[in-house]
């Protein structure tokens, strides 16, 4: 295994036991390394890179839960950056682009690239879409950073409910992603 | 926004991740599937009352061992499947021995049987319901299985659906066991894996659809 795949790990598990600091750094890496990934295999499409590295980011996030540290992350990151890029692709079919061959290696921590394009699809936007409900918890929680409690107190929701609605939003905002055509 | 804004926000108050729930979640979904199919079984077919003068019959635990052979190593290959990146290993053969044990087993049956025999022996008297009420018994799992495999994150999709009907139909035809009066391998060998083939084809069928994400 490569230094990259223990680093990441290491901050990835730490991240999933609870470890904001760790976690930001992961995803921090993450998106370099997918954007390396995503560049090597959209060589026609450059403009599309930094767009499938945030769903991709996205995507990673919401299905944290299913990592099982007992594994290597590099098979578990490659299996969901190619689960969006195949996609990814059978969305812009119409557009031709040329698919290069996806299997056979595991190369997607690698090599980083740090130099971000600027995304198309704003997020941002995506995210003001989502009903209120799910917004607002985000927004609290998610963008302003304030504790769970504090969410719950603001939108007369359970905390239990705030962290529902947050990992629900998270989810249909991927959705929305998605199914845009 | 950009990238580094997302993982800001994507960080931003995470708490511990229960790891485990997906698989409890999963657990919960399969027990309910199998409690309704036994309750189907039994209002609808009722448990064979003679049931008890075949647990002599060796014949009768190869074909509950057979069965729930193929649902443990359905479920295997069905989390396998069920969480990105991780390799099936020897599931595709664990799937695949009971299926080929048991048609070895119809060969030789078959072999030692007289001609006009054989038709009974393959055909049994519950040849014609038998695929149909397997697949019917192996809904309500299924529909657990694949609400289960949802709590995960499958890329292959229609892999993953396959998988789970197969458990389904494993677990389908355990619970038929109990009201089929059937023992005779070549019956075995090919009826009831048509009965859990059904709904493995129908699980591979609606696993792109359900199972996206």
């Amino acid at each position: 295994m490569t230094a990259s795949e223990d680093q990441l790990k290491d901050l990835a598990v730490r991240g999933l036991d609870g470890d904001a600091g760790a976690y930001h750094r992961f995803l921090v890496e993450l998106s370099a390394r997918l954007r390396a990934f995503l560049r090597r295999r959209l060589p026609h499409a450059p403009e599309e890179v930094e767009d499938l590295v945030q769903e991709t980011l996205l995507a990673i996030h919401n299905q944290r839960h299913t990592f099982d540290s007992a594994q290597p992350l590099t098979p578990w990151v490659h299996a969901i950056a190619r689960y969006k890029l195949v996609d990814f692709f059978r969305r812009r079919s119409r557009e031709n682009l040329t698919l290069e061959p996806l299997d056979g290696e595991l190369d997607c921590l690698s090599t980083a690239d740090t130099d971000a394009a600027e995304a198309r699809r704003d997020l941002a936007k995506l995210l003001d879409a989502l009903p209120e409900r799910q917004r607002l918890p985000i927004v609290y929680v998610k963008v302003q950073g304030l504790s769970v409690v504090e969410a719950a107190r603001l939108t007369g929701m359970s905390e239990s409910a705030v962290k529902v609605a947050v990992h629900r939003g998270l989810k249909a905002l991927a959705a929305m992603i998605r199914d845009a055509t | 926004m950009k990238t580094d804004e997302l993982a800001r926000l994507l960080a931003t108050g995470v708490e511990r991740v229960d790891r485990r729930a997906p698989l409890r979640r999963a657990g919960i979904a399969v027990a309910l599937g199998v409690l309704l199919a036994g309750a189907l079984m039994a209002g609808w077919l009722g448990v064979r009352t003679t049931l008890g003068e075949d647990a002599g019959a060796p014949m009768l635990w190869v074909k509950f061992a057979f069965v729930a052979w193929l649902a443990a190593a359905g479920a295997i290959a069905a989390l396998g499947l069920a969480r990105p990146g991780v390799r099936l290993a020897r599931a595709p053969v664990a799937l695949a021995a009971p299926v080929l044990g048991m048609w070895v087993l119809a060969g030789i049956v078959l072999a030692g049987a007289d001609a006009p025999e054989r038709a009974t022996l393959l055909l049994g008297q519950t040849w014609s319901t038998c695929p149909f009420n397997i697949a019917v018994l192996s809904l309500p799992v299924l529909a657990a299985a694949l609400w289960g495999m949802r709590g995960f994150a499958p890329t292959h999709l229609a892999w993953a659906g396959g998988a789970s009907g197969l458990f389904a139909g494993a677990v389908g035809a355990f619970v038929y066991a109990f009201h089929c009066p059937e023992l005779a391998a070549p019956f075995l060998g090919l009826w009831y894996v048509l009965g859990m083939l059904v709904p493995a084809a129908l699980g591979a069928l609606v696993g792109p659809r359900v199972l996206r994400w």
